[in-house]
């Protein structure tokens, strides 16, 4: 069978940023397959050399709107490991918890705002507010629930203002703490209805072999912090990471590649659930099972389910969290910073995979260096590669340009790519 | 979708409404998605015809352009000439929009070169001085913030939609801190801005005890020289001053000053 196809995507909808896709198939034969990230850069990390240490948090946080708290705390924890400064486990707690309700945040954005009117066939969640208003009002007491957690640990749901080196500026009440807990217990009714909805649609078969990477804990799903991980078996310290990232640049794409053992990697979700499945809390588990979601999945569409069984295990774990917070007596929220050369690097996995940041500082802390690595300049390399092998898949399917369009379209969007991030 | 709506019998407009973003974090645009409670309450009052981080249809028809970003390209300037064009209003949506942003602290280099090859090395990227929306096209209004306060989003497009008149605080941050009954920052050994940035944000930043950074510009008035005062009172460096005036492009003329 001949086909003959041309799509030309210009700035992508439903993504964060500014990417296009092109396919351009005649008679069959593949001709252009690419995926292309035009976003303005805004070069961050010349704009934080000379700059005191205590700028960096607040200017990184503003690499990204949407993981403004993972970039925050990145930097932060880059800056404590600069100065050798160990906080306390009443400040890990309260981070995790944090970027906690920002990764319930960001899914529930990605599936609900940007995903789901795919498979309800509308082009975004404007019309969805009057066919589907019960799912509209699920999705928005779960965003409502991650935002108002966001504000009471971080102050801000984005852009954090609580969030210091050495801890936090100020403590949540711990009345408002029991009342957040009470509603995560009733998020647990919300995320089975939303499984129950996703359950409904049918994910594109797709396969392509990849490597995932992202970081991993002994006993507990990594978020912040821990040793690097690739399926295909290789191992990093945090310090290490320049070797596990491998950035280089390309030709048409404003965002650095990466990659490691092959021509591209992918790191988020469903890279955290393929590396450290048996560490996610039990009942998420379960849910990530009953979608056929178990180690090791090639198929970047399920990216989507691997959020959804995230958000259970998030949820799950800051109801942990908070009873652990709720048993102790709470110490001081800030420790004493002092300042010293030498260098310090975190990674911290944020929605869409791990985040790097690093920073060289003279004895007065002041930056000479910053070096950050995003999760989506990481998969934009995967990304790229996906479309080429779909198109070629679609090559002789007789699909019609717009079935392999939405295909493409909806295949880029579960990465939940966070563009502007990637150009930083 | 334009529905016939009245208050009282007058007629309610439901304008045509995009949203456009330049070099930004996107963060003011994923604002408007916030307050739950009030959104779709909010959303019912415009007709959005593009709005690409959120929605696949996309249209030329509009009357408001909301415009987050600040321009660093010479293709952005076109982009932003053809929206001026379309729309009745255009409002810079953010500090990005605004002043520059902290997108605008790459312009204390003098040197873009350098600027170019600390990221890029030798790999061509284009990129010019980061420039405010105003330094190419009329903007009609402004919404200040990094990022923008939702609640004074709903409040000025409310404003807007029902044509009436829209006044931002006259008065620093330092007056909401204090009807707010915060402790001082200064009394806290923090810098802090809130004397001389404009109000509007209900001390978002100084009530979670976190000193002023000035996203929101100066206030009418404001006293710069007096705040340079109150700093070197307090023993605070001059560069922690200069790093908050600069941060996010608002307090520009003044830096000469220092």
């Amino acid at each position: 069978m001949k086909i003959n196809c041309d799509i030309d995507v210009k700035h992508l909808t439903r993504v964060e940023g500014h990417g296009n896709i092109r396919i351009r198939i005649k008679n069959g034969q593949v001709q252009e397959a690419r995926w292309e990230v035009v976003e303005t850069p805004r070069f961050f990390e010349a704009i934080l050399v000379n700059k005191n240490w205590e700028n960096a948090p607040i200017l990184c946080g503003r690499i990204c709107g949407i993981c403004s708290i993972g970039h925050t705390l990145a930097s932060i924890r880059a800056i404590e490991n600069g100065f050798g400064i160990e906080c306390s486990n009443q400040t890990r707690d309260l981070r995790l918890l944090l970027k906690h309700f920002e990764t319930l945040q960001s899914h529930v954005l990605h599936l609900y705002f940007l995903v789901a009117p795919d498979f309800l066939n509308t082009g975004s969640v404007l019309p969805l507010i009057k066919s589907n208003p019960d799912e509209i009002q699920r999705a928005a007491r779960l965003k409502l629930l991650a935002n108002d957690g966001a504000d009471l640990i971080g102050g801000r749901r984005l852009h954090p203002t609580r969030t210091v080196v050495g801890g936090f500026t100020m403590l949540p009440e711990k009345a408002k703490l029991e009342l957040l807990r009470r509603r995560l217990v009733s998020s647990v009714a919300d995320l089975s209805q939303t499984a129950e909805l996703f359950r409904t649609f049918i994910i594109p078969d797709f396969i392509r072999e990849t490597e995932f990477v992202s970081l991993q804990e002994e006993n507990s799903y990594p978020f912040i912090g821990g040793n690097l991980l690739s399926s295909d078996g290789v191992r990093k310290k945090e310090e290490q990471y320049r070797e596990m990232t491998n950035e280089y640049l390309v030709e048409r794409s404003t965002s650095k590649w990466s990659r490691l053992s092959r021509q591209t990697m992918a790191v988020g979700a469903l890279a955290r659930i393929n590396n450290n499945f048996k560490n996610l809390q039990p009942q998420a588990r379960k849910l990530a099972e009953t979608f056929g979601l178990t180690p090791v999945c090639h198929n970047p569409f399920m990216n989507n389910i691997a959020q959804l069984v995230e958000c259970l295990h998030v949820v799950i774990d800051s109801i942990m969290l908070i009873d652990r917070l709720l048993d102790t007596a709470w110490t001081e929220p800030r420790q004493k910073v002092t300042p010293r050369a030498g260098s310090g690097i975190a990674a911290v996995e944020v929605p869409r995979g791990i985040l790097y940041h690093a920073y060289e500082f003279d004895q007065t802390g002041r930056i000479l260096k910053a070096d950050c690595v995003i999760p989506t300049s990481q998969n934009n390399g995967n990304i790229h590669h996906d479309i080429v092998e779909l198109a070629e898949q679609c090559a002789n399917s007789g699909r019609s340009d717009q079935e392999i369009q939405l295909l493409a379209e909806m295949l880029v969007r579960a990465y939940d790519p966070c563009i502007s991030c990637s150009v930083h | 979708m334009t529905t016939k709506r009245s208050f009282l019998g007058v007629p309610i407009p439901r304008p045509k409404v995009a949203f456009f973003e330049f070099s930004s974090c996107e963060g003011c645009q994923l604002q408007l998605l916030n307050n739950e409670a009030t959104l779709l309450d909010f959303l019912s009052l415009l007709d959005i015809v593009s709005f690409r981080e959120a929605m696949t249809e996309r249209s030329d028809d509009y009357e408001i352009a909301f415009v987050e970003g600040s321009i660093t390209r010479s293709d952005d300037v076109k982009r932003l000439e053809k929206i001026r064009e379309n729309a009745k209003v255009l409002v810079a949506f953010g500090s990005c929009a605004c002043f520059g942003g902290v997108n605008q602290l790459k312009n204390r280099f003098n040197d873009l070169d350098w600027v170019k090859a600390e990221v890029y090395g030798t790999h061509p990227i284009e990129t010019q001085e980061v420039t405010p929306l105003a330094a190419h096209v009329t903007v009609d209004l402004e919404i200040y913030g990094c990022p923008v306060n939702k609640e004074e989003v709903e409040r000025v497009v409310t404003n807007l939609v029902l044509g009436k008149a829209i006044n931002h605080p006259r008065y620093p941050v330092c007056m909401e801190c204090k009807a707010n009954e915060n402790i001082c920052l200064f009394d806290l050994g923090e810098p802090c801005l809130g004397p001389i940035t404009r109000a509007g944000c209900d001390a978002w930043c100084t009530k979670n005890r976190m000193g002023c950074w000035g996203c929101r510009g100066p206030a009418d008035d404001a006293n710069v020289g007096q705040l340079k005062k109150i700093m070197i009172d307090h023993n605070f460096p001059k560069e922690r001053i200069l790093d908050r005036l600069e941060c996010f492009g608002g307090f520009s003329k003044y830096i000469a000053d220092f």
